[in-house]
Order: structure tokens, then C-alpha cells, then sequence
């Protein structure tokens, strides 16, 4: 693999990945109802878009559902990231471990039919969650999400020199001052990338969401989803514009936190 | 053991027990139901008999017609066939460019890096939504084919099977690119100089020696984009004909179309033990690695 081959498939694999992004950014600014013939530079279906009283209330909603997903998604994640790299052996591990790996790569019409089916027999046999809504979303996509932050903390715990906590359990700190006071700073950064990926992933879903979202709750991309099966339309290249927009803030963002966590390992 | 470290221990274990462990039991027993026009759309698992004594219905009917009629047999073999060709197509397009950057001297190397994950972070369906302004008989593709002369006729490419195809190795690059990268940066390479020293060719070194030790990557990146691509729904209903069959589709139909609960619930039984011994692979992989 040498001289002008690798270089060349590197580059085609980039445009690969890119040229359909820059295209869709690009016909976002198109005149022309045709979302791939230039018909002259416009941001008019950015106005549409903002006028969109269904888009605008499904992204809210699957603000709100990203935002708390995240947060107790990082809960669940670093515990169990703590855990199994802190606690050394205990009875349950190996079932935890799978726990921990196996969402990550199940299809997603299986996690959602199966939360489904899960919900409406507790809704059945103990009366809760009552309907199918916000929270139903919200526990779902933790229960995704916990699995991408547990391998993100996992690995800044690992990478963590102990013997900072063994320091400070030998100057008499007990285990949950260890933990916040040691622990927790030191893989602080890796947390937050750990968030903003939550995040974006809950964000981003749209299987789980049919399946678990009952009526009145639809998520933006369940609205997008039901818009582009008829057809390509410029407004949606405008909103992906903006998305990519965001996630290119976000990403820098954790790129940059990241970095700083690497260049001081302690 | 205290009390603490057992709460602790509890979080995660009850959370991923209660929603993703327990699931799936109720998906099984869902399977062995009857669906019925009713809330909720099947058979209780229990039932008083007209005499008073506690019944339990369960059969699997749902499984008998799963492996009797055509539509799900040829389902489940066309999903198979699609995950395994684009696996086959991610890992040609993925290992070069792995293989570049890993061998890159930084700061190219992270700069490289995030290229290959930037993509991976913007929407999905949005990645698929630009495929469809791409393949379309209008679209990028054939619109710039035709004004260079290329062509004549715009090429049918949107609503194929290669359209599918395209959708997931695009989708699922980056987690074929990602493992291979990790692994091909741990190479030796000292390895490489001392066969090239013994007089093997560049091409030779590469068979050889990197090919073979990469080999641990290979197969995470391969399960990587397999496992999710076997159930994969968005990307066949929106880039795929009528004709393109894939298991995750046809469970997405039978639930949200037919309303058949039951039969739903068979056909992600059986994909479950489709995806089952990849999972496991792919596991015994990465215990490896950490064992490193």
C-alpha cells in the first residue's frame, strides 16, 4: 500500500462521506421548489421553516426528551462504568458487562418493540407508566444511551492513575469523598463528551421513538421521518442545516475538552 | 460487603435489568400469544377456564407460520445477504482509510480522526434524507453524469438494492474505520521493517504481516456494521424499492401496519438468535483486548 493508491482511496472515501452533506447544505440555499436543480440563492425556506408550528413543537419536544435522557443516561453510565472497573469481581458482572455492551449494537427495531411490549404490560399488571408519552421516550433512550457513556467512562477510568484514590483513602477520605472529590473532577471531561454524545444519539432516533411514543408526542425525527417518505423537500435541507450547524459547535466543543483531559493524564 | 457499594452496584444493575434485560422476556412471551382485537392486542398469558381453574395459553403458532410462509424465510435471508455485502463494501472503503490514518503523523492523524467521526454525530436520518437528493432520477448524480455527457438517460439508481447497499456502508463507516484504526495504530512497526530487511515486497509485508494482525479489528469493525445493519428499518423504507425485503422492515410493518403484536414479536425473537452469536463474537473480541 504504498505511492499514489492509499492516498486516492483516502480522498474517495472522504468525498464519499462528505459530498452528500455539502450537497444538502448547499441545495438548503436553493431559490427553486426542486431540491436539486439551482434555481439562485435564497434562504427563504429558513423562514418557512421557523413558521412550521408542527416542526418547532416536535423539536422542542425532543429537546426536552435529549436533555433528560442525557442526564440520567450519565447517571446510569458511569455507575456502571465505576463499577466494573473499580469493584473488581462481584456476583453479577459478567451480566452487567453484557448489559452494558449489548445495547450498543441491538437492532433497534427489537429495543423498541421489546420496551414497548415491556411498558404496556407494566402499565397492565401495576398501573404504571400510565400512557405512553415524554417519559416513556425518556426511559428508552437512557437505557440506549447509558451503554455509549459507560464505554466512554470505562475507558478515562482506566486510562486514571488509582493511586490518586489510594492516596486519598489513606488520608482517611471514605468512599463517596473519594469518589466526588477524586474521582469524579479527574473524568469530569470524559463525562460531558459522555452528555453531548447522549445527547446527539437521543436526538437523532427515531425507531425507539415510534415504538415507544404514544399519541401527542411525536419527536422531530418522527416528523421529519413522515415528511421526507413523500419526497425530498428544501425545508428539511434547511433545517439539516442547521442541526449540522449545532453539531459542529457541540463536537468542537468536546473535541476541546477532550484534548485538554489528554494533554494532563493524571 | 457494605451497603454502599451494594447501592451502587444496584443503579446500573436494576436500570439495565428492568429495561433491557426483562424486555426481552416479555417479548418471548408475547411471541407464544394469540393476537386478538383488543386492548392490548393479544391473549393474556393466563386465563380462567369455564370451570374456574387457571389456564395458560401459550403455543407457537407464531413460529410455525414464521418458518412456513415465504415472505419472512426470503426476509430474513435478504437482510443476512444486504448486512453481509455492505459489511464486505464498509471494510474495502474502511480499511484503507484506517490504515492512512493510523500510519499519519499527528496533528494530520486527529485531524483525520474527526473527519471520520464528524459525520457519525449529524443526524442519521438526515445522512439517509441526502442519499435520496443524490440517487434520485433528478438528482445530484445524474443531473451532473448528464451535463458532462456521460450519459443519456438518467440511471435508475434510488429504490434499489444498491441504494440500500450505499445507505449502509455510508451509515456505518465510521464504526468500521474506528476499531480497525485502533488496532492497525498498536502494529509494530518494527515488524514491518524487518520483512521488508528479509526482501518481502510492500504488497507481501501487507498480506502477511499487517493484514493477519489486524485481524482482531477486522472482525469488530465487520460485527460493528453488521449486527445493526441486519435490523436496519430507516435506511430500506427510505432509500429501498418495494421489492427490497429486509427483516427489520417487515416486524416494523407487522407491528405499526397489521397491528399483529404477536407475530411482531416472533420475527424479533428469531432475529434476536440471527444477531446472538455475532454479539458474542464481537465480545469475546474486546475481552481479549482488554486482557491485553
Amino acid at each position: 500500500m504504498r505511492g499514489w493508491f492509499l492516498p486516492m482511496a483516502v480522498a474517495l472515501g472522504f468525498i464519499f462521506l462528505y459530498a452528500p452533506i455539502v450537497s444538502l447544505v448547499v441545495f438548503s440555499f436553493n431559490e427553486s421548489r426542486l431540491v436539486t436543480v439551482w434555481g439562485g440563492f435564497s434562504t427563504k425556506w429558513y423562514g418557512e421553516l421557523l413558521r412550521d408550528r408542527q416542526i418547532l413543537g416536535s423539536a422542542w419536544i425532543s429537546l426536552q426528551v435529549a436533555f433528560w435522557s442525557a442526564n440520567l443516561a450519565v447517571i446510569v453510565g458511569t455507575l456502571g462504568a465505576f463499577v466494573l472497573t473499580r469493584f473488581g469481581s462481584f456476583a453479577g458482572r459478567l451480566l452487567l458487562t453484557g448489559m452494558i455492551t449489548a445495547p450498543l449494537v441491538m437492532p433497534e427495531v427489537i429495543t423498541g418493540l421489546s420496551l414497548l411490549l415491556l411498558f404496556v404490560s407494566m402499565e397492565l399488571t401495576l398501573g404504571w407508566p400510565a400512557g405512553r408519552g415524554l417519559t416513556t421516550i425518556i426511559i428508552a433512550h437512557t437505557t440506549f444511551c447509558a451503554a455509549f457513556v459507560a464505554v466512554i467512562a470505562q475507558s478515562r477510568l482506566r486510562q486514571m492513575d488509582e493511586s490518586l484514590e489510594e492516596a486519598a483513602r489513606d488520608l482517611g477520605a471514605g468512599p463517596v469523598r473519594v469518589f466526588f472529590d477524586i474521582t469524579l473532577p479527574v473524568i469530569a471531561s470524559a463525562l460531558v463528551a459522555g452528555w453531548l454524545l447522549a445527547f446527539t444519539l437521543s436526538l437523532d432516533d427515531l425507531v425507539i421513538a415510534s415504538f415507544v411514543s404514544g399519541p401527542g408526542a411525536s419527536t422531530l425525527p418522527m416528523v421529519i421521518f413522515s415528511k421526507v417518505r413523500l419526497g425530498v423537500s428544501p425545508d428539511v435541507n434547511a433545517l439539516a442545516t442547521i442541526i449540522i450547524g449545532f453539531v459542529l459547535i457541540a463536537v468542537l466543543i468536546a473535541g476541546w475538552l477532550m484534548r485538554r483531559a489528554a494533554r494532563k493524564p493524571l | 460487603m457494605s451497603w454502599r457499594r451494594t447501592l451502587v452496584i444496584a443503579i446500573p444493575m436494576l436500570w439495565l435489568g428492568i429495561f433491557f434485560l426483562a424486555p426481552f422476556f416479555v417479548l418471548g412471551r408475547i411471541s407464544l400469544a394469540e393476537a386478538i382485537i383488543a386492548r392490548p392486542p393479544f391473549t393474556p398469558l393466563f386465563d380462567r377456564a369455564p370451570d374456574g381453574t387457571l389456564e395458560i395459553i401459550a403455543s407457537l403458532e407464531n413460529y410455525r407460520f414464521l418458518f412456513q410462509d415465504a415472505l419472512y424465510r426470503n426476509a430474513y435471508l435478504s437482510s443476512i445477504r444486504i448486512a453481509l455485502v455492505s459489511t464486505i463494501f464498509a471494510l474495502l472503503i474502511g480499511y484503507p482509510i484506517a490504515y492512512y490514518i493510523a500510519r499519519a503523523p499527528e496533528p494530520k492523524r486527529s485531524i483525520l480522526l474527526l473527519m471520520v467521526i464528524l459525520p457519525f454525530w449529524t443526524s442519521f436520518l438526515l445522512r439517509v434524507y441526502a442519499w435520496m437528493g443524490f440517487l434520485r432520477t433528478n438528482g445530484v448524480i445524474n443531473n451532473t453524469l448528464m451535463s458532462l455527457g456521460v450519459i443519456d438517460a438518467p440511471l435508475r439508481m434510488m429504490h434499489t438494492d444498491l441504494a440500500v447497499y450505499i445507505g449502509i456502508v455510508y451509515t456505518y463507516l465510521p464504526f468500521m474505520i474506528l476499531p480497525l484504526y485502533a488496532n492497525l495504530t498498536k502494529l509494530d512497526g518494527a515488524l514491518l521493517e524487518a520483512a521488508s530487511d528479509l526482501g518481502a515486497s510492500p504488497v507481501v509485508t501487507f498480506f502477511t504481516v499487517t493484514l493477519p494482525l489486524s485481524l482482531p479489528g477486522i472482525v469488530a469493525g465487520s460485527m460493528l456494521v453488521f449486527i445493526p445493519a441486519i435490523g436496519e428499518y430507516v435506511i430500506p423504507a427510505l432509500l429501498g424499492g418495494p421489492d427490497t425485503l429486509m427483516i427489520g422492515r417487515v416486524l416494523w410493518d407487522e407491528f405499526f401496519s397489521s397491528r399483529d403484536w404477536p407475530v411482531a414479536s416472533a420475527v424479533a425473537i428469531v432475529m434476536l438468535f440471527l444477531v446472538v452469536a455475532p454479539i458474542m463474537w464481537l465480545q469475546s473480541v474486546q475481552n481479549r483486548r482488554e486482557m491485553d
